[in-house]
């Protein structure tokens, strides 16, 4: 499912130093893994390299069943479309609204308007969104845009769920409810990595860990 | 019904390019740029017909003066069996008197030299007739064809300086589009960003791109012609009068042309933005 060989990871504009050096491991279809470590540990890094939105400096990184280095430019696109991404600053498109946004994964796959719309329709009812759905992102609070980006990451049923301190800016309530999302994607058979620096989650809810710590991983398992 | 509408509708715009590249400042500048295409289309299609009529109707006539004790029709003779002469023919003095009349008065006993009007077809060799010009003693060849060949080189020269001011304006437009879709980008990064990380193949962000620009760029070219052909009809019946002594004709202008410029504002505009932004995508991972 997703396997790094070795991989380091260098910056051009970081002066050369590596964000990421030697690291190993490998995630099992339908699992769900805790990424651990302090802010600049290279959580980000390590996610972005599996998003697709970093290449690796060294060392071979697969996703999916595809070793991206080997991968050319014209089948990313499709790689990166059965990957679900939920970014600590949400990162939605403040134009579009509710609905739009959680639709845009389907608008890019081409989905016709029919049948997104009942899908998108679904999946902002799981988020507790429907309500929402004509509202531009920028009137919701902190927690209801985390869910947003959270539907938007799962519309389109991604066979990977990479979230990046999803609950980083949330109260205990949404945090909560955040991960009890995150898990029901797991539950229904996605592969699930969620990138925290919160020891109490991982507590909380136990599942398998990689911890990092500058830049390499420390413990597996 | 009408809210799917309305969704679909705004999920074409996914990058915002409505408000990104709006319809003001770009199709104005675009339509200025139409407006001098359409003086340079008219201009080079103005002298390309102007110096095909002098070559046609003008280069191949030629004067030819004999003394006036020389026999005419000796010469004529020699001249109507040189290759490529048309025609040769004396003009009457009768003609040749109401002609200086304007300028000398009535004179009926000032001695008037012969003139043949002589006609060459097209691409003759002059060469044979100057030849037989210098066997006639006092024979003068007045080269009416010199002054119309250097008309038809200035006519020529206008053609190609226009078609040249054509490219130029070509060129400006497109570095119009590249600023604006530069702009776009610009206004736009975060979200092509997210675009691109959920998995929008270039060539469909800069479609977006590319269709938006092409639309702005029609749309102000075809704005610059609704200026442009009221003035080019203008200028039409301001010049013909004076170039080829009669009145306008609608098909004097070059329309083919002119209604092709929308098209071609539209394509410099679909081209540079696809260019400018598969070249800004490609530094992406």
């Amino acid at each position: 499912m997703v396997r790094f060989s070795q991989v380091g990871l260098r910056y051009p504009e970081g002066g050369g130093a590596w964000a990421l050096t030697g690291i190993d491991f490998a995630l099992a279809p339908g699992s769900f893994t805790w990424l651990l470590g302090a802010s600049g540990a290279g959580k980000s890094s390590l996610l972005g390299l599996m998003h697709l939105s970093l290449r690796a400096t060294e060392g071979e990184v697969e996703v999916l069943d595809s070793r991206i280095a080997r991968l050319q430019r014209r089948g990313f696109p499709a790689l990166r479309r059965r990957i679900g991404v939920v970014f600590q600053d949400y990162r939605l498109l403040p134009h579009l609204s509710v609905f739009e946004n959680a639709a845009l994964p389907l608008r890019i796959q081409g989905m016709t308007e029919a049948r997104l719309t009942a899908d998108v329709r679904e999946i902002l009812r799981w988020v507790g969104l429907l309500e929402r759905a004509e509202s531009p992102p920028t009137t919701l609070s902190g927690g209801e845009q985390q869910r947003l980006a959270l539907a938007r990451a799962v519309v389109a049923r991604p066979a990977l769920l990479v979230a990046d301190e999803p609950t980083g800016n949330l109260d205990a309530a949404q945090a909560r409810r955040v991960i009890a999302l995150l898990r029901e994607m797991h539950r229904l058979g996605t592969t699930v990595i969620v990138a925290t620096h919160s020891e109490a989650l991982p507590e909380e809810y136990p599942a398998p860990t990689l911890r990092l710590e500058a830049g390499r991983l420390v413990s597996h398992g | 019904m009408a809210e799917a509408r309305l969704r679909q509708l705004r999920g074409r715009d996914p990058l915002g390019l409505r408000r990104a590249l709006a319809d003001r400042l770009l199709p104005a500048l675009v339509g200025a740029m139409a407006l001098l295409a359409a003086l340079a289309l008219a201009g080079a299609d103005g002298a390309g017909r102007l110096a095909e009529r002098w070559q046609q109707g003008e280069a191949g006539q030629l004067l030819m003066q004999l003394p006036r004790e020389t026999p005419v029709e000796p010469v004529l003779a020699r001249l109507a069996a040189l290759p490529g002469v048309a025609s040769v023919a004396a003009v009457p003095e009768e003609r040749l008197r109401q002609l200086l009349a304007p300028w000398l008065g009535e004179v009926p006993d000032l001695p008037l030299p012969h003139m043949i009007a002589i006609t060459l077809r097209m691409e003759t060799d002059q060469i044979p007739l100057l030849e037989v010009v210098q066997t006639i003693p006092g024979a003068q060849l007045e080269l009416r064809s010199e002054a119309v060949r250097l008309a038809m080189r200035l006519a020529e020269g206008l053609r190609a300086l226009s078609l040249a001011m054509l490219g130029i304006i070509g060129l400006v437009a497109a570095a119009l589009v590249a600023v604006a879709t530069r702009a776009g980008i610009a206004a736009r990064r975060d979200t092509i960003l997210i675009l691109h990380e959920l998995g929008a193949r270039d060539g469909d962000i800069a479609g977006r791109f590319a269709r938006r620009l092409a639309w702005l760029c029609a749309l102000g070219a075809s704005g610059g012609l609704a200026f442009a052909i009221p003035a080019l009809w203008y200028l039409a019946m301001q010049a013909l009068p004076v170039v080829l002594a009669r009145d306008a004709q609608p098909d004097d202008l070059p329309w083919a042309w002119l209604a092709l410029l929308p098209a071609a504002a539209a394509l410099i505009g679909w081209g540079t933005a696809l260019v400018t932004l598969r070249a800004w995508l490609r530094r992406l991972p």
